[in-house]
């Protein structure tokens, strides 16, 4: 069952560094994740001004997200059939710690709505979907450490139901100035085999 | 006035993270929601919690806020009539 | 290549049964209660007693009456415990739903646990934020903040280590989610029993969020009502065994109903509003019909998000038209009893669901005055007896994930 479908191409965000099946594509000198992030986003000329509103899993997720799915060419006119299954450990912390703070402070106690709407792990996917006209299932799973089992499984059966021509699955962690990205598109087509052993090995790229 | 203008420009582009848009892009009678600069219901929200902040009013029904953050001069003509602060 | 999609199909095809429920919510302890609310009328919203808040003149809530202490004593945890509220409510509603099942021996069967949750730990954070540098007694709850750990805490008190336990968190759909993950996992074979659901508990972190959104109602919340002036935050947990039909024969079991079909879409609209005609949520209910192979016609009631936000009921509403057009079945929205769960609610939905067919009633929308004046639909008002055979339940969530979950009587 795990052979019949592809890694179409994948995207690794980490260490100030941007690529695409395995190649550098960006990469900078910077200390802090969001002046990478945006210099990022300005390099490779995503022009989308939501993404400055956005908190910083969804600003890791959406780039690493949109340098994949600018190369499927879509027709953003028509709906997409790409499924998001997606993963990590600290859900939403980064953010959640934020509004906390905001919560707690009794001298200028003004919490944010625009923070509050990011205080889930999902939120991210939404910024996808509502960027690529993604009306396909999605979903998003805590777990202590990177999943491929889970994610393989989860991807072949949403492809063998037919829920999805296409899916984008992976990893997006965020907590402070630790992140680390690993998205991949599985298909029909590539030459990369769509198992464990393969995900594992892109990953650690 | 047009010192509240100017700082309501400046705390929009600021709070709003409008990165590519800067105040002097902003004309006083520019529509702010919708076609005009864009922005969306969480950014009404953000504008009600600023007026909040830095004015002392407090707005507790969301749909005051659409009529109020029509434009730069509605806004500075309704926070010179109610501010508190 | 044809033996093997023959084969597929056949897996696909497999039963889902649920053979045990449990529930702790503002309107009972356990499943008889909460039924005996929900035909009473009885609504769970209050004003919040066990949070200290500044909003607490501003807001209701929909509170479980079990203290901490309480709900560990019930538990028998010793005192060091680091249980957050969360993973108390789960433990509680999950042990309930194993012991209807009449499960004594978990790991006769391979056996997974999925449960949803958005408010992990929080409480406990939240409360001890400040002590933590210095209380080392509360530092123990630092361990229990990730939204894991609740789900960690009921796999050890089920004692199922061997098999697939994860947490779903896509917001307000979280637990409808895990319900279709589960419903899953038996088609396909890889799990001959699941526990599903999710719980939630009241925390200072939501009601200050959902109040800075400017959504929280003052009083009693009023689903689909044309004044409707927002909604009510609740805690609740709910769990649903989930059994293959290979296990349903062996045991012999007695089912309480079927999961006959389940979708999910994204709205691709907004990070928290719905789409002004609810296109993720039409979609949802059109791909949950589809792999129910129902048509709209064949549903006899539908468990309504109904959230009473102006938004969702606008957008939801409109999608149950597009979906049903002029057929539009019976409606109603259980929120006015127990408030909004969040990533439960799909789990407290679907005990309600599965309640409702087995003592073919459909339950009222409660609080409701007046006609939206958007369209003409109007929810089920007084108690209704009807024989049913399909209820779908909706759940709509932050982030555009919008799910639907179908049950029936019969496979």
């Amino acid at each position: 069952m795990s052979s019949k479908y592809h890694i179409t191409s994948f995207c690794n965000i980490k260490n100030n560094t941007v690529s695409l099946n395995g190649s550098v594509i960006y990469n900078d000198e910077n200390n802090d994740f969001l002046e990478f992030i945006k210099a990022a986003y300005k390099s490779l000329e995503t022009n989308y001004a939501k993404f400055f509103k956005m908190d910083a899993l969804s600003k890791l997720a959406f780039l690493a997200a949109d340098v994949l799915l600018k190369n499927e060419s879509l027709n953003q006119e028509e709906e997409n059939n790409i499924a998001i299954v997606f993963s990590n450990k600290a859900s939403s912390i980064d953010t959640d710690r934020k509004h906390q703070e905001s919560i707690q402070n009794k001298e200028d106690y003004f919490p944010s709505p625009a923070v509050f709407v990011y205080t889930l792990p999902n939120i991210c996917i939404g910024e996808i979907s509502i960027k690529h006209k993604l009306f396909s299932e999605n979903s998003f799973f805590i777990f202590d450490t990177f999943n491929p089992q889970h994610l393989l499984d989860y991807t072949n059966s949403l492809l063998s139901a037919n829920k999805a021509e296409k899916v984008l699955c992976g990893w997006v962690e965020l907590d402070g100035e630790n992140y680390e990205a690993f998205l991949y598109l599985v298909t029909n087509n590539g030459t990369i085999t769509h198992n464990k052993q393969n995900i594992l090995k892109l990953y650690n790229t | 006035m047009d010192t509240l203008k100017q700082e309501l420009k400046e705390n929009i582009v600021e709070q709003l993270n409008l990165e590519d848009i800067s105040v002097d892009d902003i004309d006083d009678n520019d529509i702010l929601f919708g076609e005009g600069l864009g922005l969306d219901s969480i950014d009404a929200l953000e504008l009600i919690v600023m007026l909040d902040k830095n004015y002392g009013i407090k707005l507790t029904d969301p749909k005051e806020g659409r009529a109020i953050f029509e434009s730069i001069n509605v806004m500075a003509k309704y926070i010179s009539e109610n501010r508190t602060k | 290549m044809k033996f093997l999609r023959k084969q597929e199909f056949k897996n696909m095809s497999k039963g889902v049964a649920i053979t045990g429920m449990g529930i702790i919510s503002s309107i009972g302890n356990n499943v008889d209660e909460n039924y005996k609310s929900l035909i009473g009328g009885k609504t769970g919203i209050t004003r919040i007693s066990k949070i200290k808040t500044v909003h607490k003149d501003d807001i209701m809530v929909g509170e479980i009456a079990f203290t901490n202490q309480e709900l560990e004593q019930q538990l028998g945890l010793s005192p060091d415990n680091n249980y957050s509220r969360t993973a108390l409510l789960g433990v509680i509603a999950a042990k309930q739903a194993i012991e209807e099942a009449g499960i004594s021996n978990i790991n006769t069967y391979k056996t997974g646990l999925i449960s949803a949750t958005s408010v992990g730990g929080m409480d406990k954070t939240e409360a001890y934020y400040y002590d933590y540098l210095e209380d080392k007694a509360a530092q123990k709850y630092i361990e229990g903040h990730h939204a894991g750990d609740s789900t960690q805490k009921i796999a050890e008190e089920l004692g199922i280590d061997q098999s697939l336990v994860t947490t779903i968190s896509t917001a307000c759909s979280s637990a409808a989610n895990a319900i279709m993950f589960g419903a899953r996992l038996i088609k396909s074979g890889q799990l001959d029993r699941v526990i599903v659901g999710g719980s939630d508990c009241l925390s200072k972190f939501t009601i200050n969020g959902f109040k800075t959104l400017m959504i929280l109602s003052d009083t009693y919340n009023t689903p689909f009502d044309e004044n409707r002036k927002g909604l009510n935050l609740g805690e609740a947990a709910a769990f649903l065994v989930l059994e293959s039909d290979k296990v349903v024969k062996a045991e012999n079991k007695k089912v309480l109903a079927y999961v006959k079909g389940y979708g999910n879409a994204n709205d691709a609209f907004h990070q928290t509003a719905s789409s002004e005609n609810g296109d993720g949520a039409t979609l949802a209910m059109q791909k949950a019909l589809k792999v129910a192979e129902l048509s709209p016609g064949d549903i006899d009631y539908i468990n309504a998000h109904g959230t009473a936000t102006g938004n969702n009921d606008l957008s939801e509403g409109r999608a149950i038209l597009r979906t049903f057009e002029e057929h539009v079945p019976d409606f109603s929205s259980t929120k006015a009893y127990t408030g909004h769960t969040l990533a439960a609610a799909g789990a407290i939905e679907a005990v309600y669901s599965v309640l409702a067919l087995q003592n073919n009633v459909i339950y009222p929308n409660l609080n409701f005055k007046t006609q939206m004046k958007e369209f003409s639909i109007t929810p089920q008002l007084e108690l209704k007896e009807k024989e049913l055979q399909t209820v779908l339940s909706n759940s709509l969530g932050f982030g555009g994930n919008c799910s639907t979950v179908i049950f029936s009587k019969k496979q």
